[in-house]
Formats: C-alpha cells, structure tokens, sequence
C-alpha cells in the first residue's frame, strides 16, 4: 500500500473522511515504510504497536462521528518532544535512557486532534547542529542524491530526521523544532515545507530546552496546506508556558490560497551574500518574478544588522543553553558516571553523556555569562538582538512580507563540515534574524539546483502575521510547481 | 549603648564589628513560587514535588500570584518602595538539592527597593536598619547526609518553595543589635501574615555577614558609603535561631580579630556555624571561586506590577508593631515598657485591648504582661489558646476597680482561676474572698489590737514606719480581706499619725 | 589570545565537564576561533539601546496559589539513577 504514504496529509485526511482506507491501513503502509528505510537513520525510535493501536482507536472515533481534524493521520515526532511512556533522548546520551512520564503540550493537541504517533526522528543532539552530525545515535541520511551520484548527504539539521521522514514519504508531516533555522534549513534541504511560527504560538512545555528565547516548535510538511494544518493544530496559548502568546489561533490553512495580489514584498539587499552559488541568486529571482506576477509589489529594503545576526545568536543561544543543560548533572534522571568525588562525578557525567558540540557550546555559554565578561559579549549580544528586530519593525513600515533564499546551500556531504563549526553555524545566515527577532518564517521548496538538489524559499512575516506568510508561501508553491521527489535508494 | 559597649579589646587595641544580615523568610503560601506543588512540613521524601521542581526536561516555571502579593505587602510593611517593573535572574551553580542546576531569584531589579525597619534594644533604645532590598527567589531542596555512610539522600519537598530575600545595610554594631533586628523583622512579618515566622522549621533564617574594623572606620564608612573603609567580611550562612546568631557572631569576630591581630588577612568567603561546638567553620574549599552568571531567565518576562493593584494591597495592610506600639501609649497611656511587651505579637495586644474595654487600662496591662503572661510561657500556651479569655481579665480587674477585691486577694482568684475553678466573682463569691469595707468591723479590729499592745501603740508615734506591723495584724485578722486603704486610713487616726 | 588554557579549564570546571588535559590546547584555540569571529559585534553602534531578552512585550503571567501538582514520589524519582524509599541518592556530598 505504498500508494499511501505517497499521499499529503491533506489528501489522506480527505480519504480517511469518506472512507476510502482506514487510519489502521495508513499507519499499516507508513510503519512498513518506517521499517523499510531503517538506512536513513531517521527514526531511532520506531513504536508500531502504539501506531496501530492509536489508529484502531482512531477508526472507533471515526465510526462514532467524533473525527478530530487529524484524524487517523500518522506523524513522526522529533525527539526534542517528550512523549508519555515513550523514550526520549534529545539524541543525546545524557538521556539515552530516559522515559517521560509527561507528554508535551504541543503533541499532546496533535493526538487531541486524532493524529497518530509512528516513533520519535533523529535530531542534532539537544538540537544543537545543522547537519544532524551531532547526534548520539548518527545522523541522518538524507533521503535526496546528487544526479548521478551515491554521496551520502546530510539532510540539514537539527531537524534532520522529521525533514528526511517527511521528504521520504515515512510521514504524512512531522513535528520539529528551531532555534536558529532548525526547520527550515533541513526543510529546505529535503524540499519539503517547514514553518517556524512567531515565537510563543507553539508551547514549549514539555520540549527538551535549547535556548528558551529563541527555541519554536513547529511543522515540516509535504506542502504549504499541510503545514498550515498541522500548525493550527500544535498552535495556541498554554498557561504552562509563560512565554506562550494568550492570543487566538486561526485556521490557518484559510490564508492557503488566497489571493497575494497588492501585498508588497521586501528583498532584503543584505541577503546577497558573498560566494552565494548563481543557482541561489536565480531561485531567488524567479520567486520574485513569480510574486510580481501573482500581483505582489517588490519592493527593496535594507536589513543592516543581518551580518550581526549568526555572532549574536552564537553568545545568546549558547548562553541559555550552558544554564538550560545544567539539569542534566546525573542526579535524578540520566547517565550517572563514576567519579571520586561529587564534582568528578558531574564533570565525568556530562564529559561522557554531552556530544562534542553541546560541550562546545555550553563552553562558550559559560564563557559569555562568566564574571568580567557579561557586558562584553551577553549584553553586547542582547543589544545587537534588539538592533535586528528594530531593523524589521522598520522593515514592516513598507512591506507586508519578506522574501529570502532559506539557506546559503543544497544539501552538502556528510563529514563535509564538521571541522569548521563557523563553517556549520553560517547554514543559518538567513533563518537566524527570525528567531532572534520572533518572527514567523517559512521554507518551500522552489526548485532544484544542477545535481537536481531541492532548494528552498523562505517567507518572513509579521509578528503572528502566519496568515500572510502561507498565503506568499501559497502563490509561490502554485507559481514553482515544485513536484519533484526522491527517487528511492534505500 | 556608648560607644565603649561596642568595642572588642584586642592584643593591639579596640575592634568594633560591622553586621549586615540577609533574611531568608518562607513564604506563606500553599504551592510553590513556580510550580502547583504544594508546601508544608512534615510530608514523606518527595511527596510535595512536580515535574517542574524536579526539573524534568522541558519543564517551565510559571510565577505564583500569591507569592507576589505577598513579597509587596512585606515590603510595604518595611516601609520600602515598591518596583513596579522587576525580573528573574538565573543564578547558576550545580549541587544535588538544586535540581535545575540554577536558582531562580531576582539580581538587578528586584520587586521591592530601599526601605527601614526600627529596631528596640533590650535597654529600650531604638536604632534603625536600613533595608537594602527584597526579593522573590526558589528555596533548594534537602540533603540528608546520615541515612547511609557512602551516599547522600535528597528530598526535593524544599526544592521550589518561595523565598523572600531581605537584605539589610551594615547597619548593626553588636550580636544583641543583630538578634533584636532578626527579632522585630520577624514580628513585622508575621504581622503581616506572609510567613509564620518558624524558625524552629527553617522558615526564617538568617544568612550574618560579619566584618570588623577599627573604631571610626564604621563612621567613614557611613559617611561616604565606601566599603573599603570596613573589613573583609565572611557570610555566616542559615542561622536560625536568634542565639546561634549571637554565638556565631561572637566566635566570628573573635576569629577575625585574632587573624588580623596575627598579620594575617580575611578571605571572603561563606561559613557554617556549629552549634555544637560554637564555632564557624569554611563550608567550601578556597579554590572554588563562585561565579553566578546571573542572567534573565528567558522562560519568564519581566514582572510589571499594576500601581492599583499595589495600592490596593497597601489599603489592607494591618497595623504594624511600631504603630500599634504608638497607639497603646496614647490611648491607654501605657508606658513604652508595656506597649513593647503588648505588641510583640498582635494576638496579645488583640487581647489587651480586649480586655481594657472600659476597664483601667494600665491594671489591665499589669496582669496580662505580668501573670498572665508569666503562667502561658510557663506553661508554653500561645496568647490565641490562652484558657482565660480577655473578659475573665476584664472581670478581675473589674473586682479590683469597685472594690470588691484587693490586688493581694486578686491574685490568689487569679490562681483559682488558672485552675479552671470559673470567673473571676464566681471565685470571689463561692470562696468568700469580698473585701471587708465595713468600717465597723475593721475599727473593731484595730481597737482590739490597740488595747493588746499599748506599747507598740505608743511608740508608732515617733516612728511611723512602725505602722505596717498594724496594718498586716488587722489584714490577718480580717482574713486579708479588710480593704487596706481603709485599714490604713482609720489606724493612722486612731494611733495619731500624721 | 582571549581564551587560554587557564580561561578553557576554568570555563570547564564552571560548567562540570571534565576535560582531559591534553584536549585543552587545542579547545582553547577552537574557542578562540569562534570568539573572533563573534567579536565582528563590536563594530555595531550599540549606545543607549535596550538590551532585547525577550521578544514577548507583554507582562508575566500570574497563576493562583492552589495546589494542582505532586504526590506522586515514584513518578518523580522514575527516572533516577539510585533512589531510595523515594529520595534521590546521590554521590556523598561532603560539606
Ligand atoms: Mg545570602
Ligand atoms: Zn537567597
């Protein structure tokens, strides 16, 4: 039934509706899809019997007339996202072992809304990472090749493993999680679509913390319409979370579709960056040329603190990270090691239980934050952020959106990286603004570059202004075409 | 207090002690400051624990209304000012009681600033505290260091409860000056009902700075507001009982002062007091330089405060000690002796007032601060569950006012009355005890008296004095019952005293 | 250079992870790599702005005093590397 997973979430949610196949018989064809791409490495944790017994359940709600509007659909989790009774590890191995008794808020609206869970998807290690290189359990292989060739790629990160799954047809879409472009670089780089909502649309309750004022969860998704559903799903306020946002969500699928026609959209010059690959710059300009006729006026803007950005999120970002991963000491849950004495037992414990890139980063973080150095750099940092954001507040004087490349790149090799981290941390050039500043940003697939590799647009909106964002994000899809696929490898 | 009285005879001359205290007060509320875990004592190991305290991954603080009220009220009471805009911080330091690897307290902008509190010695002079700040900060949990000789136990019950730092200034000169401001800190704040004040239980400790210097080095300092005039000083930590704080300031100063006398010099660094032993000791190695990294907490925005909602809080506020100690001397013209008494809580000033509805006022004050509370705290009974209500007091008091009773025969009903032997006239009536005003029956008794003992009768004219030996004769035979200041009057006619 | 040896073992020790002496050169040149690059920030005109901490401008929600959690010690210790009668049991802290 390998014609199911082929479906969009909006198509298989259709289908289940008027009964053309069961959630049980969807689920089925994903988890044999699941056990079939094992080489991905994108699960790590695959959980069938919940899978099918979350359909049957699923089926009994359908056949009283109590269907959610999810329901019957099977997702991928990223295992940022604690799940009750189901392990959860921030693909590290700090937690390699740990089980929540609690489930997070964001998934918890997702089964709320009938949706199905098939297991939890690899990651960066505590998300920290562009190229899913950093996790504990290896990373993920990127569903997508080079024409022609059998080079392992990464499929961007950190949510390497919900991108892959949804760009290999394990999924019908996949909850994730961005710090700095974490949905949208591996969205990007997987040619699928993937949203990073304004910050406090999406709880954080319950999602392991990287950097709490920058981390969002959100989808990736097989279409603009997709992803408009399921984040009106994961969407709204929670009084768990104190920087969730006590504001109505809309159905956003709605904006899907509508007309763009009068909306100004602004270029940002500061996003033509030095070696960016021609097939970047031409992307970019066809989506201009695609809004302009969808009856969008382009209009130029100047967005000077963007080279300021990645520098400012590598202090504030680590910062929040050296203090949020300081519960993970080997006291009440986690790796213990041994040591000789208590502080030999936290130094060795978070020596073995850390990966090399969150030790680098809680390093730097504590680094930052230590007396004499404050002013200098965690301050300086905050400062700079708020110079960004005021650089959008003036953007948004004159335009009603943005429009971007999503990444300086296609996906690269595997280990083609992970010497150089400035080299890894400038994957997110052009995500990081949105985060530092709170906006909504998201990434379609637009085209492909020479070796037939996705490449990815991005549309940064106002503050809550999502709406606007999908109806861009719509007319760029439509005008794109974009229908290209993976060809199965694995 | 002179100056003298302040000074510590070193080898090499005088030393005085500068003190600054910082009070760590529970709050007094149900859940915690972040979480809906509940507080109390007594509970089994982590039964009163959340996800949230335990720091479970992704688990987020939310901030407890009560706790702020509470923090707002206490400082109104110290008559501190109020910041409307103030933060959380994140101080950051790994140890097994603090599960999330920081505590969240308030650093640069703390909900309550500058205020005073005024501070009674035991002689009855005041002197002032002036207060630095208060904040809002997460207590740690428990370690249990005796359950098993190779492990430490932890219970996160404590973990999360909310704190009100209260710092002071440098403002205390003397361990009694330390123990009397932790004493009317504790009064104010139970006045205000936002901590119990339990000491015994840990709710209200305190962390004593103590530094020493040479005499004038105090007054430069106070002059120009520069520390570098005061010495190096060490953080006493937790003390909780208003003696271990005289005895760790005592041992400490002593301490410093040896070390200097010695040539050597302070490290700043945080001790533990042994009340077994008296003495502070270092509670961590030197190499270990602390380094906070306070930063904002970014899973909390900054807490603005409705200037209405503060007003409103204000409105409710009780009478404080200082004001209520005010109000007993001018309304019932009480000395400042026994309104300080009165007020040491409110339960007992409650009482008095109670009782000296229409009643002479500073007799009613006589016994509720002398026998009254002689018998409770002998007996170890709170003023709330005294066995003698207010109007028993009032009734004593009432028998002694018209008359019927002496004050002498007044306090053998007073004993049948703690007895449980019911109220103040039914005693006086059951046992006889009705004063004899009839003049009759005393003049009988004086006339007999006088005719048994011409000689001494003679002689009380040269020397008055001699008059109390009649008096007690005609008091024993009257059964003690005759009222003395007729007694006393019709003797000094009869015998011829001027 | 900003971050030596010294600045990387005490970083490390601040942060409790051990780090095996013969890594801390090479750590602290990679440290010092990264804190070049973000020093580009001193080239932003930064005087008289607000530090931005959050990008939430609204006040901090409040929630009532009632109790709606605990009382459930195994759920809290489910996880734990040792627990005893319902306490955590951690390494022998000396103090
Ligand atoms: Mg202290
Ligand atoms: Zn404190």
């Amino acid at each position: 039934m390998s014609a199911l997973t082929k479906l969009t979430l909006k198509a298989a949610v259709d289908g289940l509706a008027k009964g053309e196949f069961t959630s049980v018989e969807l689920t089925r064809a994903h988890i044999d899809a699941v056990e079939a791409a094992r080489g991905l490495n994108a699960y790590i944790l695959e959980t069938p019997e919940k899978a099918l017994d979350m359909a049957a359940k699923s089926d009994a709600r359908r056949a009283l007339g109590d269907a959610g509007p999810l329901e019957g659909a099977p997702l991928g989790v990223k295992d940022l996202f604690c799940t009750e009774g189901v392990r959860t590890t921030a693909c590290s191995k700090i937690l390699e072992n740990f089980v929540p008794t609690y489930e997070s808020t964001v998934t918890k609206q997702l089964w709320r809304d009938g949706a199905v869970m098939l297991g939890k998807l690899n990651l960066d290690q505590f998300a920290m990472g562009s190229s899913n290189e950093t996790s504990y359990f290896g990373p993920v292989t990127n569903p997508w090749r080079a024409q022609g060739s059998t080079k392992a790629l990464t499929p961007g990160g950190s949510s390497g493993g919900s991108a892959a799954a949804v760009a290999a047809d394990l999924c019908l879409g996949a909850t994730a999680t961005d710090t700095g472009g974490s949905i949208r670089q591996p969205a990007a780089f997987t040619g699928t679509v993937g949203i990073k909502p304004t910050y406090g649309r999406c709880s954080r309750w319950g999602v392991v913390a990287f950097a709490s004022s920058l981390d969002q969860a959100g989808p990736i998704a097989k279409t603009v319409e997709d992803a408009a559903l399921l984040l009106t799903s994961m969407a709204g306020h929670d009084p768990k979370d104190s920087t969730s946002l006590d504001i109505p969500v809309p159905d956003f699928t709605q904006f899907v579709g509508k007309s763009v026609k009068g909306l100004r959209i602004g270029i940002p010059k500061e996003y033509r960056v030095d070696n960016m690959p021609a097939e970047i710059e031409k992307l970019w300009a066809d989506g201009i040329a695609w809004l302009k006729e969808a009856g969008c006026e382009i209009v130029d803007i100047s967005l000077p603190h963007t080279k300021y950005a990645l520098p400012a999120y590598y202090i504030v970002a680590p910062a929040e990270a050296s203090s949020n991963l300081a519960r993970y000491d080997g006291m009440r849950y986690g790796l213990r090691e041994e040591g000789a004495n208590l502080t030999e037992i936290y130094e060795n414990t978070r020596a073995s239980g850390f990966g090399d890139e969150v030790k680098r980063r809680i390093l730097i973080g504590t680094y930052v934050l230590s007396a004499g150095y404050y002013d200098a750099y965690y301050l300086k940092a905050l400062k700079v952020r708020r110079r960004i954001a005021e650089d959008f507040d003036n953007a948004w004087e004159k335009v009603d959106a943005i429009l971007t490349p999503t990444a300086p790149s296609a996906a690269f090799g595997l280990g083609e990286n992970s010497n150089d981290p400035i080299a890894m941390y400038l994957n997110d050039v052009f995500t990081v603004t949105t985060n530092l500043a709170g906006l909504p940003g998201l990434s379609l697939p637009a085209g492909l570059d020479a070796n037939g590799l996705p490449l990815g647009l991005q549309i940064i909106g106002k503050p809550l202004d999502e709406g606007t964002v999908f109806s861009v994000a719509g007319a760029v899809e439509r005008a794109a075409g974009f229908t290209a696929k993976a060809s199965k490898w694995w | 207090m002179t100056q003298d009285s302040k000074q510590i005879q070193g080898r090499t001359g005088p030393w005085e002690i500068v003190l600054g205290l910082e009070v760590h007060a529970q709050v007094a509320s149900k859940s915690k400051l972040f979480s809906g875990a509940a507080v109390g004592f007594g509970a089994g190991p982590n039964e009163q624990v959340s996800l949230v305290d335990a720091a479970m991954p992704g688990m987020l603080p939310v901030l407890n209304r009560f706790c702020v009220e509470q923090a707002v009220k206490t400082g109104l009471g110290l008559k501190a000012q109020i910041n409307l805009k103030s933060r959380f911080d994140r101080k950051n330091y790994f140890y097994p009681d603090l599960p999330q690897g920081y505590q969240i307290s308030q650093f640069d902008q703390p909900i309550v600033g500058e205020g005073v509190v005024s501070v009674e010695r035991d002689d009855g002079t005041t002197f002032d505290v002036r207060i630095e700040r208060l904040h809002l900060e997460q207590d740690a949990g428990k370690s249990l260091h005796d359950q098993d000789p190779n492990a430490t136990y932890v219970d996160l019950n404590r973990a999360g409860t909310a704190l009100m730092e209260i710092v002071s200034r440098p403002d205390m000169r003397t361990s009694e000056e330390a123990a009397a401001y932790v004493k009317k800190l504790r009064t104010i704040l139970v006045y205000l009902g936002t901590c119990d004040g339990d000491m015994e239980k840990g709710n209200l400790r305190a962390d004593v700075n103590v530094s020493v210097c040479r005499p004038g080095a105090y007054e430069k300092f106070r002059e120009t507001g520069d520390f570098k005039h005061l010495g190096t000083r060490c953080e006493i930590k937790n003390v909780n009982s208003y003696r271990y704080i005289q005895q760790a300031i005592e041992y400490e100063a002593r301490r410093q002062i040896e070390i200097l006398e010695d040539g050597g010099k302070i490290d700043q660094e945080t001790r533990l007091f042994d009340p077994t032993k008296l003495e502070t000791r270092s509670m961590r190695s030197k190499e270990e330089a602390h380094d906070y990294r306070y930063f904002p907490d970014p899973d909390l925005l900054p807490l603005v405060l409705d200037a209405a909602w503060v007003k409103s809080i204000e409105e409710t506020l009780p009478e404080l000690p200082d004001a209520k100690k005010a109000r007993l001397q001018s309304q019932y013209g009480l000395s400042a002796y026994d309104a300080g008494v009165l007020i040491i809580d409110a339960d007992r000033a409650d009482y008095f007032e109670a009782a000296a509805k229409g009643r002479d006022a500073k007799l009613v004050a006589n016994w509720v601060t002398n026998e009254l509370l002689a018998k409770l705290s002998a007996a170890g009974i709170e003023f709330t569950d005294s066995p003698l209500p207010s109007s028993d007091i009032a009734q004593l008091v009432e028998l002694i006012e018209n008359g019927t009773i002496s004050s002498k025969i007044a306090k053998e009903v007073f004993e049948h009355m703690w007895a449980g032997e019911g109220r103040p006239a039914e005693i006086v009536e059951k046992r006889g005890l009705v004063q004899i005003n009839d003049t009759g029956a005393i003049e009988k008794a004086i006339d007999d008296l006088i005719t048994g003992n011409p000689d001494k009768a003679e002689a009380v004219k040269d020397k008055p004095q001699a008059l109390g030996w009649f008096v007690g004769q005609v008091m024993k035979a009257t059964g003690g019952k005759a009222n003395p200041a007729t007694v006393n009057e019709l003797l000094r006619k009869k015998l011829g005293v001027e | 250079m900003a971050i030596d040896a010294a600045t990387v073992r005490k970083v490390a020790r601040l942060a409790r992870i051990a780090e095996p002496e013969e890594r801390i050169e090479a750590l602290a040149q990679e440290l010092n790599g990264i804190m070049t690059w973000i020093e580009q920030l001193a080239e932003v005109d930064t005087d008289g702005v607000e530090p931005l901490t959050s990008v939430v401008d609204s006040g901090l929600p409040l929630r009532d005093d009632v109790v709606t959690m605990g009382g459930d010690p195994a759920r809290v210790t489910s996880n734990a590397p040792k627990s005893v009668g319902n306490f955590f049991v951690v390494p022998k802290v000396v103090e």
